[in-house]
Order: C-alpha cells, then structure tokens, then sequence
C-alpha cells in the first residue's frame, strides 16, 4: 500500500513502487485529467505537479514520490497562478483539440510560479517539452504573457 | 472535391421514424463529454423533434443532435451557431449530443457517409443546419400563431421566445414545442438575410473551452467503464507480418497482469491499469512471421513509385496544346513527399465491452457508422446490435477516419471477460499505424513571352478513396489525388493532368490532413517558381499575370504579400541567408496565400521566422475559429516541412516516438499573423489549407535565400550548407 | 676531420638504434597483469586459503551448467557474440575498426556454423591462445590476452554451458580487413609479444577477496580490453592499467584510484551499485558498451563478487590522466555560461529539459542526473553525444530509460547541445563539431 497526496487529499493505492504516477492516476484513481502521450517524457501531456516542481507522471515511479505533494490539473485552479492560467486559456480560446492543454497549462502554471514575468525566451525554455499536434502554440505563448499580466 | 451537398434530411418517413426513436426512449443519442453539458436533463421530456437533429423539451431546453465530431477543430461551436441563429436560440441554451450512428441520418452530406473529414463539415452543414433551425422556428411560430390566432408572417423570434407585437403576447418555446410537434413542417423555410446574423460572423466562445481547460473534457482514453481492465498490444512491426510464437512467461509473472490474449496477427496483455499491461508487453518474447513484406525500405518503395511514374496515367484534364519532358525548350521537375504518421496527441485507442449479442464500445473517431460495421464484422454481430459511445478527439488528422483500431480492440475483447481499453502506447501509435502516404508529381510546361503557354502534371499515389468511399472512385482517378492539380488556379494554356495510381507495396495508407492538395500545392507552386525564374520574373507579378480571371485568388495573394512586405529588403545576421517565399492554393473551396520568411544558416539548418497567410473561406461562421484552424493548420505543416519523415528499413519504421518522430515545438515556432479576407461567397474549409500552403512557401523561400530549389520534403539541411551545392 | 665525422656519424646511428630498440622494447616488454602488486606469486594448488578461480561459494555445489552459465556471463560472451536483435550468441556483430570490419562468430553448438565439432581441447586453445581448430590465428579483438588467465576448469564450463544452447545455423560473416591486416599469421607474433599465455597466479600476500577480483577483473571479465589504453602495437599499456581507453567510440574511463580523473573518491557501495546496477547516485551511469556489460555480466554475479572486483579496482596504482574532476551544481542562470552554444539550449529545452531538468539535477530520477557525472565532465563530450545519438539507461521493462535522439536531429544540433550540456553541467565546455558527431554517428 502507497499513501500519495493529490490536490490536497491522501489516498491509498496498491500498486508496484515502479508504477508510473501517470498510471496511478488515470487507471487506478480514475483521475483522468491528467493526459498519456508518450510514455518518455518528450511530449509533456501528463505534466503534474511534485512539490511545486513541474514533473513528467509518466516517468515517475510513484514509489519516489513519498509524501511530496502532487497537484494535477484537476486541483491546479485552485492555486493562483494555476487559476490565472486557466482564465487566460479561456478568454484567448488557446484550446484545439485539448488533449494537450492539461499538461501546457501545468507548465504554464509552473513557469509563472517561478518566473512570475517571462519573457519570450523563459517561455520557450519552460513550454518547449510540451508538444502541441493542433499547433496551438501561438496563442499558448499569448496566453502566458496574458496570465502574467493579470497580477 | 468538387462536390455539392445534397439537400436537407427531411420527408415524412425519416421524420416518422426518428419521431418514434425520441419518444420510443430508443434515441441512443450520447451526453457529449463535456462537463456542464454533459449532464443530461432527464426531467423535461422531448416534445418536438422536427428533424434529426433538433430536439426541444417541455421545459424550452434545446438539444442538437450533432453529426459531426469535434477534433479540435471548433466544430461543435460552429454548428450550434448555424442551428441557433436560425432557431434564434441564445448559444448558451443549446445542449449537444452525439448523433447515433447512422449513414441515413446523420450522413456527411459531401460523403454520405457519417464522416468527419476533409474540411467539409461547415460546407456540407451550412446550408442544412440553418434550414433545420430555420424550419423548427416557423413551426413554432405557427403554433404560437395557431394559439392566438393570429397571422404567423406578424410574430417575431428572440432568446427562444414567440411574440407577437401587435397584442404584446409572448411564449417561450418550452410552451410550444408539443403544438409545433403536430405543425407541417415547411418544405423550403426562408433563411436570414446574412446582414441580418446575431451570431454568424462573430465570434463566439468554444463550447468546449472550460473543459478542456479544467481536466473534465473526455476523450475515447478517458473511457472508464466500471471494471474496465486495460489492455495494450503489439501487432507485427512488419505489416502484414503474422505472430509465429509467442513466450509469455515471464509477461504473465507480472504484478497486476491477468491475461494474454494471441491472435493471428497481434498479441495483447490484459492488466489492471496500463503499466501491468506494458510491463507485461515488454516481458514477451515474440517471434514473427513478417511475410511478404520483410525486405521493404524507403529505397525500394521509392524506386517503385518512380517506377509507376513511367506508367501512362489516367487522364483527369487535357486541354489545349500538349507539351512533354525532353521536347525542345520544355522545362520539367519532380517533387515527392515522404510517408508521414499522424502523431495526434491522445494515441489509438478503443474501449470495447463485448457480451452475447451486444458490443458496446467507446471511443473518440471521425466515422460512426464505419466503426459500427467494423465492431459488427468483428464481433460477428449486427450493426444494431452494436452501442457507441463516442468521444471527443484527441486529434484526428485523419488517423480516426480509419477503424482498424477498433477491429483489433473487438478482437482482443472477444477473449476478455469484461470491458476492456485497449491502448496503443505511442510506438505502436507510430509503427504500427496506416501512414499518409509517399506522392509524387511529375510537371513539364513551356513558356511563351514569359508565360505558360502548356502544362502537363502527372500525380503519382495511391487512392486512399478506393478502399475508404468507393462509390467516389470512379473511371481511375481518384478525386482527393489530383485535388489542386486539376484545378490549379493560373492560366497556363493547354493544360493536361494525369493520375497514375500506386500503391506503396504492403504499406497502409490513409488520409493525413491536407490530404492530396499537399503534394499537389506543393509540386505546383513550386513549379511555378520555377517558371517565374526561367521566364526571370518575379515570383509575385509571375503569378499575378496569370491570375487575371481568377479574382479571389489574387486578392488573398495581394493581401498576404502586402502584409509580409514582399519586396522590402529582409535583416540577416551574420551567418544566415534569408529569403521570402509564396504560396497560392484554391483548394478545400478556400483561397489561401502564405508567404513564409525563412533564415538559413551557413551550416544548412532552416529556422522559419515568419508566416502570413491570407484567407478567402467565403462567410465565416466563427471568426476567431477560423483563425485558429489556419493558425493550427500552418504548425502542422511546418512540422512536415521541417521534420515529417516515416522510413522503413527491412519492412520497419524506423521512427518510434516523439523523439525520433519529430514534430515543431513552441520553441521553433515562427511569428504567425491570419488575415481574413472579407467575403460574401458560400463558405469554404478551413481545417486543411492552413497545412498545406506552408511546405511551397518555406521551400520557395529556401530558394530565395540559397539558390537551391528542394523537391523532397522534408527540408534536408545537408543540401542547404553555404557553399555544399553548386 | 672526416674521421671525427664518420665516428660521430657511427656514435649517432648507435644513439639511435640503441633509442629504438629500447622504444620498441618498451613497447613490447610489457608489465604482467599483476606485476604491480608485487608480493609472491604461487600456483593455485599453493594458494592457501578459497580458491579465487571458479564459482562462488553460493554455487560451490550447482552442477556444471549453472557453473558454465555464471562464469558465461561473468566473461560476457554473449554481449559480442550477439547480433543487434539476433539470437544470443550466433554471432555477427560488427566491430568496425580502422582496417576493416569484423563480425563475431556463431559460438552455438551449430556442427556446421558454429562450434559444434569442437573438442575440449579446441575450446581451450581458442580461448587461451587464441587459436582456432585448423590453426587459424584470431584477432586480439576476441580477449584471449585476458582469458587466457582462466583456470581449464572454468573454460571447460563455459564450453559445457555454450554446447547446451539451442544450435542456431548462421554462417560466419567474413571479416573485411585490408592488407597487411588481413595477414591473420602476424597475429601469432602479436600473441607471442603480448598474450602473457599462463593460468592464474594468485598473491600469496594478498587476501582471498582481492584475489578473487584481480581473477576476475584480469580473467573472464576483461576491463582492462576497454579500460587500459593501447599501445602502438594494439597491446594493453599495463604501465598505466585501467587509466582510460576506448570502446566501439565511447571512452572507457579512467578507472584508477586518482582523485580526479579516476574513482578514487567514489565509495563502495558507489563503485558496487555501478558494477550491479549500471548507476552509482551523482557518479556515472553506464551507457554503451558498459551498460550491455552490466546488464548481461555484473548484473549477474553474486554481491561477494561485485565486492571482490571493487576491492581489486580500488588497489590497483592511481593514474592521473587529464580528465578534470567533475563540477559542482551548476549555475541557476544559463545564459552567460553558454553564450555561443544558443542551438543547444533549444535542443536542451524541448528534449531534454523534461527529465534532466534546467539545474541537471534530474526531475524525476537520479539516473537522469547531468551535473557530476563522468561523461558530462569528459572534455571531449564524447560519450554525452552517444548517448544523446543512441540512448542510455537500462533497456528493461518498466524501468525508465533515455530514447536515441540520432533519428530526428542533426550532427549540428548534437554537436551543438553536448556543447551546451557540458558547458553548463560539466568542468570544461566541449567543442565537439557536427563531423565529430558524423563519426560516432557512423561507428
């Protein structure tokens, strides 16, 4: 048994200490927020948070989580840059298709986090490992630098 | 295509009958998996159907039954606005729901098929979701006027309520749906006058943005059937290969593993959650039986297309004075594209709960009715007894206009007790798939006083309509291959089009976005660069001079190169070369003109700074809609250019993930400005231009920036290195 | 005049003559394996104490094909008698050398292409001596300089353990060597030079652990073919033993007990997880040529010999090379630090930034560490750009590993992100160019 806090709540899972978080939380809790994209951490969809710090879930083996906090998209409107993001995606209509957006908006959130004023380049160095097929990248970018601005 | 929608779904039966399936509780419609609007309002019975798609309760809630599925592509949004500015409907009050499947009701009007494809959906619906809209409200509006007994021509529609100005009465329309029910539904209803739209033309917010958004959007993946176990698979790295023998000893020690299942072509590991069934998939030991297929390579499916290319065509067009490569003074070239994958985000995936006499599934797919035989074929079943609950898309592209996903899921289900996911890890989504096919173009075209005065072009590829909607294969030619060589948009005097079809030997094709015109906007407007620099015009006046009958063509040009400043010197760093370069294309019943602006270094690498395009797509339903399909359109073309590439190696892909199947990351990604070009004209497709104008574009300005014209795709740097090419 | 001239003429060939035939007898007389631990060198029989040779004690009463099968593995002979994706050990793997291209044999129990006819005495010259049934001499590419240490007890389990495999048919490929190398009888005065040709001989002086290991590490596992630099005549410099040396591109580190070049700092559980694992924590991950000797031989073998081999290692003199000693944490602001290398941080940020992190500190493991670690602090970025072109980790289920990148990048953008990796991460920013990157491509 693995005890694992996710947005705020612990739960008790029984899964082998090398199963990824990503499977953790889509097939054993249901919490299918958070997306599969390529199972090597090239393309970000299954971005999370692990205390504070943005994390690829389908490279984390949840036995190496331990009592970090993890946030997913499914909890991250309740942090302040998580719910700017998330207005920001909203208003600018950043979202095509969507399967990825779950894991741009967790980087999104992580960036402004750190970098609460990113430039073009902060942007690029934070957003470039999460692929985007719709090719929403534009309005990604414009989206940040908007979430930004609503200090 | 050149296609015409067929008129609206209406007569007495089709009503009849989907009148009956409403209220007979049969209506097998799906709460679309969005959040807030999924949850379905069990509490007000419907009361008037008047069409397949228009549902209106006791209680005012409206409902559109909606055939078409949303990819990314707005389509949800669009097609709601079509039905409530006719029905004068507030946005907000439409509730959607995935239509059954159903080629009778609910089938593309362009395909007849239920298909959602080929930058048709606003074009096959705009003109049968208004009169669908407009026809509810005039039965309303009757049976307000019955009440009252006054005349219809004097009441008037707003916010989903009747008035009538006159006595200043007013009714919701929740009061008359059950009196418009018994109403004669009008043959040909008057549809608004444009200048007159609340909604058409503005734009408006997607209905599926907070979803997707807040993690709650689900997709054919998000599928959790209770007790859905999850499989994943692997099929024969060669295609058409057979599974010889299969050691799972080891799979089957694996924690959270409960099952392997071997098929004749595949075999697939049965787990509690995806990671037992991965785990267990690496622990097998499988040998196969790659059959005929073993020896093919990206050189040996190159030479037979070459090969094929000697082949006489079927002719497509031939018009006016012939011209042939190797005549005197004739000028020719090639231009071929690669395989590529479609990659989309959210990978194959098919959840399937097989039972005796009934298979439900659930899945995110472009083709209701094709994955409802497929299921039926499959599972040995009848289509009716076939349940789908369909998804949204986590990208289509084309790959979920095929089923083979779904036959390979029903197959496995066959021998699992219970729902079942079968998921593809992404390097089975990558190679195992069905793959946009390799194309060439052969051109040849003579000049005269610096125009074309002949033009031959013959298209080499394979017909992916033949197998996917054979009724549109007809006489040899395939319609998707040649589209935007038959019908290019410059006068170049006699004019002759060949099709010459090639299957690629063992490979499986399909449609990618873009479709045919990618390799045929391609080769011809390379080509047509190509003639400017013999003629020793420039590429912009080369093209204008032949666009004088063709007057959307050349606004969208004139637009796009007045906004990209074509002719105005371009800043170089030391180390780079720089260069514009355009792009024309009149296909998918759009005008699109994009000028890229590209730097190369000395060492050949091609960073794209810059995209313009300007769009004629005829009226516009969702503006901001549209903007980001060309915006989305133009990174999917880009990846193409700059990275798209499957290659095969011993009867192989040798690409396997994103980091050997490349795509553009927002790190690459050049400034990108969309012009809308303000039109009046019947509304064109938006979906696939965008991706098809950018590989002409980049590669014409490679050209302006090193003098090497590329005729393959994707850009190979090695030939770009100042000074590597003479 | 003319006298005085023509003796000093004579004094200067002598001077000469003398200088070469001392450079050539330095060249050839080379140290033994065990030369420099001094002590008394006795025969096994009068070794007092656990044999160093054969099985460990938790195998001491296994029968001979679990015997073999230890000691096959021990001396890794299925990592080059392996084809990429082929059967193990049927052979046909390429080494590619500077004069030609070798393929290894079929060393299953095939009668007509592999070693099925072969008598115990076949196998023993082979391995020992590096001669094959019909007299034909075998290139030092095959470690019989090394194996020759092994007792013909354990050669002969090896032989009874390869014979119970499956017979797999695959002929022999031919090797592609030019003249004079394809001149296989010259390799018969290369062994006579630099095949010590002798069993085992354990230090008296020393105890059984560390004899257990120079048995080892000298005998069946053979570090010293990739870890000990050659000399002009392709023999192991034993002069500086284990100081660093080459494997198929990748360089094989200094493994001496120096504080900064080699692993003298590293602890024992650090050298032994290495051995075990393929991963000591902020020290190295095995890629390439290691990891394969990982995953099929020192994953394998019993934690008593794992410490053996490191008790060995760690004895061995220290050899200072000029391999800087690792950095530190590396700086949180990138871009005064890799000014110049802007390709790579691009590279950097959309492929690698995910699991190795912008500080390289790794997100998600410590196998994706970048800062300290051996390769990212090697100068010539070797081996960061192979394992960006090829991938490292371990290729097991369920454990996470780095893709290959060589499909979808250019020589120019590796070149230009191992750059970038190891003017950030590591000592000394490299300046490997996209021809470099083209040949480790090639190899």
């Amino acid at each position: 048994m693995i005890k694992i806090s996710i947005n705020g709540t612990v739960h008790d899972v029984e899964v082998e200490q090398d199963t990824p978080l990503l499977w953790v939380l889509r097939d054993v809790l249901g919490m299918t927020g958070t997306k599969f994209g390529c199972g090597v951490a090239q393309c970000g969809a299954c971005t999370v948070h692990v205390d504070g710090t943005p994390v690829r879930s389908c490279q984390l083996a949840v036995g190496d989580v331990g009592d970090m906090p993890v946030v997913t998209i499914e909890g991250i409107g309740a942090t302040p840059a998580g719910a700017k993001v998330q207005k920001a995606w909203m208003d600018l209509q950043v979202a095509q298709c969507g399967y990825c957006q779950s894991g741009q908006i967790m980087a999104a959130a992580a960036l402004l986090t750190q970098t609460p004023a990113p430039t073009d380049a902060d942007i690029d160095a934070a957003m470039a490992g999460n692929i985007c097929r719709c090719g929403t990248y534009v309005r990604i970018r414009d989206g940040v630098k908007r979430a930004a601005s609503q200090a | 295509m050149d296609m015409q929608p067929s008129p609206s779904p209406s007569g007495a039966s089709r009503r009849d009958l989907l009148r009956g399936l409403a209220y007979g509780g049969l209506l097998l419609a799906v709460g679309l998996p969005l959040g807030r609007l999924a949850v379905a309002r069990e509490d007000a019975p419907t009361v008037f159907a008047p069409d397949a798609f228009i549902r209106i309760a006791s209680d005012g809630a409206a409902t559109l039954i909606m055939p078409q599925v949303e990819m990314g592509q707005g389509i949800y949004t669009a097609m709601t606005m079509l039905i409530a500015e006719e029905l004068d409907l507030p946005l907000a009050a439409v509730r959607l729901e995935a239509a059954p499947p159903s080629d009778a009701l609910y089938g593309n009007p362009i395909f007849k098929v239920q298909a959602t494809g080929g930058s048709t959906s606003v074009r096959a619906y705009w003109t049968p979701m208004r009169k669908a809209g407009a026809a509810a409200r005039a039965m309303l509006v009757q049976a307000a006027a019955k009440r009252w007994q006054v005349d219809p021509a004097a009441c008037e529609t707003q916010d989903g309520i009747v008035r009538h100005a006159a006595s200043g009465r007013s009714l919701p329309y929740g009061e008359l749906a059950a009196a418009a029910s018994h109403m004669t539904p009008p043959s040909d209803p008057p549809l608004k006058d444009p200048k007159t739209f609340r909604l058409l033309g503005k734009t408006q917010t997607r209905l599926d943005i907070e979803a997707k958004g807040n993690g709650t959007a689900k997709y054919g993946i998000d599928a959790l059937p209770p007790g859905v176990k999850v499989a994943t698979l692997s099929s024969c790295p060669v295609p058409g290969g057979k599974i010889r023998r299969v050691d799972d000893t080891q799979a089957r020690a694996v924690a959270g593993v409960r099952q392997v299942v071997v098929l004749e072509d595949l075999v697939a590991v049965v787990g509690d959650h995806m990671w037992a069934a991965k785990k267990g998939l690496d622990k097998l030991v499988i040998e196969w039986d790659e059959g005929p297929n073993a020896t093919l390579s990206t050189e040996s499916l190159r030479a037979a297309m070459h090969e094929a290319a000697k082949r006489p065509g079927v002719p497509v067009k031939s018009e006016g004075a012939d011209v042939r490569p190797g005549d005197a003074g004739v000028i020719s070239a090639s231009y071929e594209l690669p395989f590529l994958a479609h990659a989309p985000m959210e990978p194959m995936n098919c959840t399937v709960h097989l039972r005796p006499g009934a298979c439900e599934i659930w899945i995110g797919t472009q083709v209701m009715t094709m994955v409802q035989a497929k299921a039926a074929q499959a599972a040995g079943l009848k289509p009716d007894q076939i349940t789908i609950h369909n998804h949204l898309l986590g990208g289509g592209f084309g790959r979920r206009l095929e089923v083979d996903m779904v036959d390979k899921a029903v197959r496995i289900a066959a021998h699992v007790d219970g729902p079942v996911k079968v998921v593809w890890t992404r390097e089975e989504d990558i190679q195992k798939a069905m793959y946009r096919s390799t194309y060439g173009s052969w051109l040849s075209a003579r000049l005269e006083n610096g125009k074309p005065v002949a033009w031959r072009h013959t298209v080499v590829g394979p017909s992916v309509i033949a197998r996917w909607l054979p009724p549109a294969f007809s006489g040899g030619v395939d319609i998707d291959a040649i589209d935007g060589a038959a019908d290019q948009p410059y006068a170049v005097g006699g004019f002759h089009v060949d099709y010459v079809r090639h299957e690629p030997q063992g490979v499986p094709t399909c449609f990618w976005r873009g479709v045919g015109p990618n390799n045929n906007i391609f080769s011809v407007e390379s080509f047509i660069d190509r003639l400017a620099r013999e003629a020793k015009n420039d590429p912009l006046d080369f093209r204008r001079a032949l666009l004088t009958a063709n007057p959307r063509a050349l606004q969208v040009l004139n637009t796009a190169a007045a906004h990209a400043g074509w002719g105005t010197p371009l800043a170089a760093k030391a180390g780079e070369r720089v260069g514009r370069g355009i792009c024309l294309q009149t296909v998918f019943g759009s005008f699109l003109s994009t000028i890229a602006e590209v730097a190369v270094g000395d060492d050949g690498t091609v960073r794209v700074r810059r995209l313009v395009t300007a769009v004629d797509c005829g009226m516009v339903v969702n503006p901001d809609g549209v903007i980001s399909q060309i915006q989305g359109g133009l990174v999917f073309g880009l990846s193409a250019a700059l990275h798209g590439r499957i290659t095969f190696e011993k009867g192989r892909v040798q690409q396997s993930n994103f980091h050997d199947y490349r795509v553009v990351r927002i790190d690459e990604m050049p400034a990108v400005e969309v012009h809308l070009v303000p039109s009046t004209e019947a509304p064109g497709g938006i979906g696939e231009p965008g991706t098809t104008t950018v590989q002409p574009a980049v590669a014409n300005a490679i050209y302006a920036a090193t003098g090497v014209q590329l005729t393959r795709m994707p850009i190979d740097q090695t030939l770009l290195a100042k000074g590597g090419r003479t | 005049m003319r006298g005085t001239t023509k003796r000093r003429a004579l004094i200067a060939a002598g001077v000469v003559v003398a200088a070469g035939a001392a450079v050539l007898a330095h060249a050839v007389f080379l140290p033994g394996p065990l030369d420099f631990a001094k002590g008394t060198r006795v025969s096994l029989a009068d070794y007092k104490g656990p044999s160093p040779t054969g099985v460990p004690k938790e195998l001491a009463n296994a029968a001979v094909l679990e015997r073999g099968a230890y000691l096959t593995a021990a001396a890794d002979c299925q990592a080059c008698h392996t084809a990429e994706g082929g059967t193990p050990y049927a052979g046909g793997r390429p080494f590619k050398l500077p004069f030609g291209t070798l393929y290894t044999p079929n060393i299953t129990p095939d009668a007509e292409t592999g070693i099925g006819r072969w008598t115990d005495a076949d196998f023993l010259k082979a391995v020992h001596k590096g001669v094959a049934p019909g007299g034909r001499h075998l290139y030092p590419a095959f470690p019989y300089a090394s194996y020759t240490l092994m007792t013909d007890e354990d050669v002969l389990a090896i032989k009874a353990y390869l014979f119970s495999l499956a017979p797999v048919r695959r002929a022999n490929l031919p090797d592609t060597f030019s003249f004079p190398f394809n001149q296989r009888w010259l390799m018969a005065v290369w062994g006579a030079f630099f095949n010590p040709g002798h069993r085992f001989e354990p230090v008296a002086d020393r105890g059984p652990e560390w004899n257990r290991g120079a048995y080892l590490v000298e005998g069946a596992a053979h570090c010293g073919e990739c870890h000990t630099p050659r000399t002009l005549f392709q023999a192991m410099d034993t002069r500086h033993k284990f100081a660093g040396g080459q494997a198929e591109g990748w360089n094989a580190y200094n493994i001496t007990p120096d504080q900064t070049s080699g692993i003298g700092t590293w602890s024992a559980p650090e050298i032994e997880a290495y051995l075990a694992q393929g991963h000591a924590k902020g020290r190295s991950v095995a890629s390439g040529p290691m990891r394969e000797a990982v995953e099929l031989s020192f994953s394998k073998l019993v934690p008593s010999d794992i410490v053996a081999i490191r008790t060995y290692l760690q004895s061995v003199p220290a050899v200072h090379t000029d391999l800087p000693a690792p950095a530190g944490p590396a700086p949180r602001d990138h871009g005064t630090a890799v000014a110049g290398a802007i390709d790579g941080k691009r590279m950097f940020e959309g492929a690698c930034a995910s699991c190795h992190a912008w500080s390289g500190a790794g997100v998600n493991s410590a196998d994706a560490q970048l800062t300290a670690k051996r390769a990212v602090n090697d100068p010539s970025a070797a081996n960061v750009a192979l394992m960006i072109l090829k991938g490292s980790g371990p290729q097991v289920a369920g454990r996470p590993y780095m893709p290959g990148f060589a499909g979808a990048y250019s020589d120019e953008e590796i070149a230009a992100v191992a750059n970038y990796v190891t003017a950030r991460f590591g000592a000394v920013a490299s300046t490997i160019t996209a021809q470099d990157v083209a040949r480790l491509r090639a190899d």
